[in-house]
């Protein structure tokens, strides 16, 4: 479970994040959604202790993240495996390499152990046979599943998506949905996934947080939200006609 | 002003802190010997020769008179060279390639998250990325400087013996004469010195680009640019320590 207390930032005195909190099951996918420039991102990386917040705590199963020694943070660390928004994969190693990185860098695993390691995690994103290719030769799909590869190498607790379908078609982005469930599920991980697309919203959302300019003003799943009476996420969810449709015969 | 070399200091504390195990860092460390010195090793050359050789032509040009021996022509290639051209002007040309491929490179990875992604692993990126750079610069500039040291003399010979402003006799006699052993240690000190400016100069400017690909190309640009400064103001001050 990954509990977030009251976390505010502001950049150059505009607030981007106001007193922010919540708490992200385990088990369950957590959805943190708003439209763009609403501090999303921003809360991602304050959780990741990227961007130092100015005030709030973030708690890891009962363990402070943000205020602890800085071996205690790296600790904790390697129970997180985070998919960026590009993927964000090391272009000068190989897809094989790159998810092999944090085994060599953090663990004493012998070089047959990494490898069947890696090659279990291609085929769990089902990219059996791509470990020898290099980022550049990959769909950006791909990239994205190489990158949920990496941050399952692991074997993490908590595991973080930026806009994992930022960029991608629309089959894609339910495979990528679909994979990212079914990590969730089958690890029994906290997955908290950023984005604005409203399909994950609807089919991975266990648990959804609605930010809008930096607050948290609605809470609640993929069924509670199609019939939530917060304007400002009426407007953002039902801002296209076909969920416009839906939701009419929905609350038929 | 001051608060820039603040951050800058601190940077380079960062450098040095929370360190990975040593067998990353030597193989990393190779890799960039290999990029920052082995692949420099062709423009230093031509940079190098071509330099001897017109340092050769111009002190003929400008300084030939009765009451002056040729031999001084061969004398005077040699302590430029080993003064300040296998070192200085070298360190310029390699702030240029060197400068700009560690900023690029450190940019790219910045805005394209993969230090963030270093970063969540619990990996210092600055560490894991910089240092090995660091060393690798500090270790293969002198190396180059006395390949460059070497390779300018020889040019200047060329020049001198192939246009038959001196003979060889003449230009080898003007290298030996008057020789001062310590003088071969300015250029080691000088472009080890440069070398770490350039690298941690480069490498910050790098490390801190924030946007897209348009920063990338302006602190590949200010990398280039400050660290030829810090290399001219780091030149006149080993001038005074050293001579």
């Amino acid at each position: 479970m990954i509990e977030i207390k009251n976390i505010s930032k502001a950049f150059n005195g505009k607030v981007v994040l106001e007193n922010v909190s919540g708490v992200f099951k385990k088990g369950e996918t957590s959805l943190v959604i708003g439209a763009s420039g609403t501090g999303k991102s921003v809360l991602l990386k304050c959780m990741l202790d990227l961007v130092e917040p100015e005030s709030g705590d973030v708690f890891f199963d009962g363990r402070e993240f943000l205020h602890v020694s800085e071996n205690d943070r790296k600790d904790l660390r390697r129970e997180m495996g985070v998919l960026f928004q590009g993927g964000a994969l090391f272009d000068s190693k190989t897809v094989h390499q790159n998810i092999k990185f944090p085994l060599d860098m953090l663990t004493q695993m012998s070089e047959s152990e990494k490898n069947d390691r890696v090659e279990f995690c291609l085929h769990k994103v089902g990219l059996d046979g791509t470990g020898p290719r290099m980022p550049s030769e990959i769909s950006g799909g791909m990239k994205k599943r190489v990158g949920i590869a990496r941050a399952i190498v692991m074997n993490p607790k908590y595991l973080f998506c930026d806009e994992p379908n930022s960029g991608l078609d629309p089959l894609t982005s339910i495979k990528i949905d679909e994979l990212i469930k079914e990590i969730t599920d089958d690890f029994n991980i906290t997955t908290v996934v950023i984005t604005h697309d409203m399909n994950s919203v609807l089919s991975i959302g266990d648990n959804i947080m609605f930010l809008y300019k930096g607050k948290k003003i609605w809470e609640g799943d993929s069924t509670t939200i199609m019939t939530s009476s917060v304007k400002e996420l009426d407007e953002f969810v039902f801002s296209n006609h076909a969920l416009k449709k839906l939701r009419g015969e929905y609350s038929k | 002003m001051l608060k820039l070399l603040g951050k800058f200091f601190i940077f380079l504390n960062e450098l040095f802190t929370r360190r990975e195990s040593a067998k990353v860092y030597w193989y990393r460390f190779l890799d960039e010997c290999i990029t920052i010195g082995i692949d420099s090793v062709l423009i230093i050359a031509i940079v190098a020769l071509f330099i001897g050789a017109v340092t050769c032509v111009q002190i003929f040009a400008n300084l030939v008179s009765p009451v002056i021996p040729l031999y001084i022509v061969g004398n005077i290639v040699r302590d430029m060279t080993l003064l300040e051209l296998s070192s200085t002007f070298m360190c310029v040309v390699l702030a240029g390639k060197v400068g700009s491929n560690i900023a690029g490179e450190l940019g790219t990875m910045r805005i394209t998250e993969q230090i963030d992604a270093l970063e969540v692993m619990g990996i210092n990126s600055a560490s894991y990325l910089v240092l090995p750079k660091l060393l690798a610069a500090v270790f293969t500039f002198p190396i180059l400087a006395i390949f460059s040291g070497f390779l300018g003399i020889f040019g200047g010979y060329l020049a001198g013996t192939l246009t038959g402003i001196l003979t060889p006799e003449q230009y080898i006699y003007g290298i030996r004469f008057s020789f001062i052993p310590y003088n071969l240690t300015i250029p080691i000190v000088k472009s080890a010195v440069f070398g770490f400016l350039i690298a941690t100069i480069s490498a910050y400017k790098g490390y801190h680009t924030r946007g897209g690909a348009l920063e990338v190309g302006k602190a590949s640009t200010a990398a280039v640019t400050n660290s030829c400064i810090a290399i001219l103001i780091a030149d006149y001050l080993l001038a005074e320590l050293l001579t």
